[in-house]
């Protein structure tokens, strides 16, 4: 069958503005003052809180750095957040609940060190290429690897073993891996005594998940289970990694901490070698929530509830930072559906095309009263905008830095000029912070930096010069005459009690299944993720011309396809709960019955978040994308 | 359990290279050697991130004690060792090397070599004009050699591969150095898409049956075209240019960022022209790319272009 083929888009080179409903032209100066006025006016009618922030995971640091406080220091609200909340906040909330610190543990060079890497829930020979090189480098060195994941990806193709659980067991899988760790004598005491706490209490609450109650529910093998635990609790150096498929579950982070368990248990964890990974899926997520982009955390991940910390940003800023915790992303299209926050500012973020349930997400934008995006295209986000402000792109066309999933600051170069009409986004953030009443001048990135460096002490000796000098530094970096070392939470294997701090605490998780629940109705359950050559919702990757790409299809195996009546390349009805869209069949043999796969790479053509499930972590506020309840059935014949 | 050996620091060892005394780590070749010592050992095949092929044999140096020539690229420099670089029999090895490359290989787009073929006074001429370009090379099966007709130099020329719209194959140009081959394999990419076929003058660069890239396993990470010495694999951008005649390297610049796509942070170096991105590598020095990238960093910068 012949697949549509989507147009790319086009770059953005003319300020827009909202007339009687419709989009028009207008000069940089009508549209900058737009903007500005329906900031003013949300403050003067509704107060500071009625204005959320959507920063950008794809663009610098330096301009995280000064979103947020544009939000804070200029709107005087906490309500900023990015896309993180989607993808890997409970990566964050999980680790930080534990170690207080929310990044990844190792370095690269670690993972090829390392003598057993479990890989769960993720995919990275197509999602994370060169992090897979690293693991690769490592299995020829001799290290195992294990990947958990519902379908045998081209990831699991290179694993000594592969434990194909059912989507949404996660937690009952991790839970009977510690219990046979514990029951087997291998956990790792002397670690646990010293920088733990709550063991006993973790210990009796996986009691009940036996190996054979854990292959009932998981589908997993009991001695695939059992080979896995005594690996990875035997081995010298084990690193454990997650993307996706543990995060977007309505309880990703229990699915987080029930990972970090393991990494207690074993003690991989604060040793060269050992560690736990979320690998990141957008270029600077990870810098995105470390410059304070976050309704939580100022820059440098220090906590806003804090008297202290508030005291010295306002003391820097002359602001006024509210004493509370703003609105995660989440919650702001929940107060936007209530009418409480109403005026938005979206900067290089596609929340239409890429939240779970779309449809919820369009109306709720459309209930705002002045929506200002700023961006590189005319996304179908940009196209709801009230104003909507042409960037330049980030990553080639501005000076800064991002920040990758091993932690390392690494510096962006502007390599080549925006096209003609566009501007950088922090200009654009500065002009309208001046037309707001603060008077902000910086004379490019590194005088952002430059401020955020004397703010935050984990940035701290990272100066320009000393990040071009070692091609990058990881954090944290206090001082600029010292490196720390590649891996975090040392602390925790100090013999002095005092250098070791706080324990890291087991948590002691309840197992809940996929809130989309299978019936007779909706028999499949349909997972998501990522093809190598594609990218979330398709508006930079669908720019270059990829041989491998073949649009979007709902992949099912050949027993499914079979049953249904339904051949490879035959379009299809696929609904769920929340409504129905239609996909040609592709058949996927790393597919097991009962399981559908698809992306979200083509939205302009197959719009796959009409169907999948809103239900979201309570704590992170990430939604199920990866567990919804679908339907497929044969179109009718047309005549 | 399993370990894995994750090394231990080197020692220095000392040995002489042209009468001089060099100190270099422990299990250094003689060409990294060389090369921290100043000295400029020609070689084609030397890849920064590969482990050597040994392929082109430009890089032969003389060691005392030894019958033979050695290739400076692999041999581990020994304590005591008495290395001459630059001796008659090194230079008319280089010299022959160099003639036969150039009689069979359309060293055009090679950097470098016009040079070292003037220093060693190399004219690959002398084997006669070369021979017309066979389009059948990628079918030849073992054994069916053809016999030279003693007026001309036999060449691996053949029509250039154009059967994707991000990267061409040249293997008029092609050495058969291994590099790509070795990128694409076990050493960083593992998707084994291409490979050698053939045997003595009919082997060649392959995929499985000759297919086009796109019926092939490849995946379009560009590595291949990253390592490769001689210009037989290009961007596609690159090749047009240069076909239209608007390629020209001193007018663009290297600018070295980080990819915008996954988290993983890997750096790209995006060559401009007329500000426009012409084409993309990664330094080889990155501790996360060590070179190599995916087909989204390779060739993921149109958006940005789509004015």
């Amino acid at each position: 069958m012949k697949r549509k083929n989507t147009e790319p888009y086009v770059r953005l080179t003319q300020p827009l503005v909202r007339d009687s409903g419709v989009l028009r032209p207008a000069t940089w100066e009508e549209a900058l003052e737009r903007a500005a006025a329906g900031f003013r006016r949300t403050l003067e009618t509704k107060g500071p809180e009625a204005f959320g922030m959507f920063s950008c995971a794809r663009a610098t640091n330096e301009m995280n750095y000064v979103a947020q406080k544009f939000t804070r220091a200029v709107i005087g609200t906490n309500n900023v957040d990015s896309c993180n909340r989607t993808c890997h906040a409970p990566s964050v909330a999980g680790l930080a609940r534990v170690f207080d610190s929310g990044g990844g543990t190792s370095s690269y060079q670690e993972i090829e060190d390392a003598d057993v890497i479990v890989v769960w829930g993720g995919n990275p020979r197509e999602a994370h290429p060169i992090f897979f090189q690293h693991v690769l480098k490592a299995i020829h060195r001799g290290a195992k690897l294990f990947v958990i994941d519902p379908r045998r990806t081209s990831t699991a193709s290179w694993a000594h073993r592969q434990l194909q659980l059912h989507v949404g067991t996660d937690i009952p899988l991790a839970h009977a891996i510690a219990r046979e760790i514990i029951h087997s004598g291998l956990a790792n005491t002397a670690f646990i005594e010293r920088a733990t706490e709550g063991l006993a209490e973790f210990a009796a609450s996986v009691e009940p998940w036996t190996l054979e109650v854990a292959e009932e529910t998981t589908g997993v093998p009991a001695e695939l289970i059992k080979e896995l635990a005594h690996t990875y609790a035997r081995a010298d150096r084990g690193q454990l990694s997650w993307t996706l498929g543990i995060t977007e579950h309505h309880n990703g982070t229990d699915n987080v901490l029930s990972l970090i368990n393991l990494a207690l248990l074993a003690g991989h964890v604060g040793r060269y070698g050992a560690g736990l990974n979320p690998l990141r899926g957008q270029n600077n997520v990870q810098g995105g929530g470390d410059m304070g982009a976050i309704p939580d955390r100022m820059p440098g991940f220090q906590n806003i509830l804090d008297t202290g910390v508030r005291a010295k940003f306002d003391a820097a800023w002359g602001s006024a930072i509210p004493p509370h915790k703003g609105l995660n992303l989440t919650q702001m299209l929940d107060a936007m559906e209530r009418g409480e926050l109403t005026c938005v500012y979206i900067i290089g973020e596609n929340p239409v095309q890429s939240e779970a349930d779309c449809e919820h997400t369009i109306k709720r934008l459309s209930n705002v009263d002045h929506l200002v995006v700023q961006d590189i295209f005319l996304t179908k986000t940009a196209q709801l905008a009230d104003v909507v402000l042409p960037a330049s792109a980030a990553w080639c066309e501005s000076d800064g830095t991002f920040t990758n999933s091993e932690r390392r600051v690494q510096r962006v170069r502007k390599a080549l000029e925006p096209p003609e009409g566009a501007r950088d986004d922090i200009q654009l953030l500065c002009e309208l912070a001046r037309r707001l009443g603060h008077d902000w001048h910086y004379e490019g990135g590194e005088d952002v930096w430059d401020e955020l460096r004397t703010l935050s002490p984990m940035h701290a000796g990272m100066s320009y010069a000393r990040l071009e000098e070692l091609g990058g530094i990881q954090w944290p970096c206090y001082r600029e005459d010292e490196l720390e070392p590649t891996f975090l939470h040392g602390r925790l294997w100090e013999e002095d009690p005092a250098k070791r701090g706080r324990p890291a605490p087991f948590t002691v998780i309840v197992h809940s299944p996929p809130v989309d629940l299978l019936t007779e109705d909706f028999p499949i359950r349909l997972t998501t993720g990522r093809r190598l050559d594609s990218y979330n919702t398709g508006v930079q990757s669908g720019g270059f011309p990829s041989p491998l790409r073949r649009g979007e299809t709902l992949d099912l195996c050949l027993a499914d396809a079979v049953k249904l009546g339904v051949t490879e390349d035959e379009v299809v009805r696929i609904s769920s709960r929340r409504g129905e869209i239609e996909a040609p069949v592709r058949i996927d043999e790393g597919l097991r019955p009962g399981l559908a796969f698809m992306t979200f790479h083509f939205p302009d053509e197959i719009d796959v978040n009409v169907i999948t499930i809103e239900a979201t972590c309570p704590v992170a506020g990430t939604a199920e994308y990866k567990a919804a309840a679908i339907r497929v059935e044969k179109l009718p014949a047309t005549v | 359990m399993t370990i894995v050996e994750i090394g231990l620091p080197r020692r220095l060892i000392e040995f002489t290279v042209d009468g001089e005394t060099v100190r270099v780590p422990e299990g250094s070749t003689i060409l990294d050697a060389c090369t921290a010592a100043g000295k400029n050992i020609p070689t084609l095949c030397y890849g920064d991130t590969l482990e050597p092929a040994n392929a082109c044999r430009v890089c032969m140096v003389e060691v005392e004690g030894t019958r033979t020539l050695v290739p400076s690229c692999s041999r581990k420099a020994e304590p005591g060792m008495v290395v001459r670089t630059e001796t008659d029999r090194t230079r008319l090895s280089r010299k022959v090397v160099l003639e036969l490359l150039g009689s069979a290989t359309d060293l055009s787009t090679t950097p470098d070599v016009a040079g070292w073929m003037t220093e060693c006074d190399a004219e690959p001429g002398r084997f006669g004009p070369p021979a017309a370009p066979s389009s059948d090379r990628d079918e030849r099966r073992p054994g069916e050699h053809e016999i030279p007709d003693g007026m001309t130099a036999a060449t691996v020329r053949q029509p250039v591969k154009v059967d994707n719209e991000l990267y061409v194959r040249d293997y008029g140009k092609c050495i058969q150095c291994y590099k790509c081959v070795d990128a694409c394999g076990e050493q960083w990419q593992n998707t084994f898409a291409i490979t050698m076929a053939g045997r003595g003058f009919d082997a060649r660069i392959s995929t499985e049956f000759a297919n086009p890239l796109p019926d092939s396993a490849c995946v379009y990470c560009g590595n291949c075209v990253e390592v490769c010495p001689t210009g037989a694999l290009s961007f596609k951008r690159e090749h047009d240019k240069r076909e239209d005649g608007t390629w020209d390297e001193s007018r663009q610049t290297a600018t070295t960022t980080v990819c915008t796509f996954c988290g993983v942070g890997c750096n790209l170096t995006l060559h401009v022209q007329d500000n426009e991105i012409v084409k993309v590598t990664s330094p080889h020095e990155s501790s996360v790319t060590h070179g190599n990238l995916c087909i989204k960093g390779r060739f993921g910068w149109q958006h940005v272009q789509n004015r």
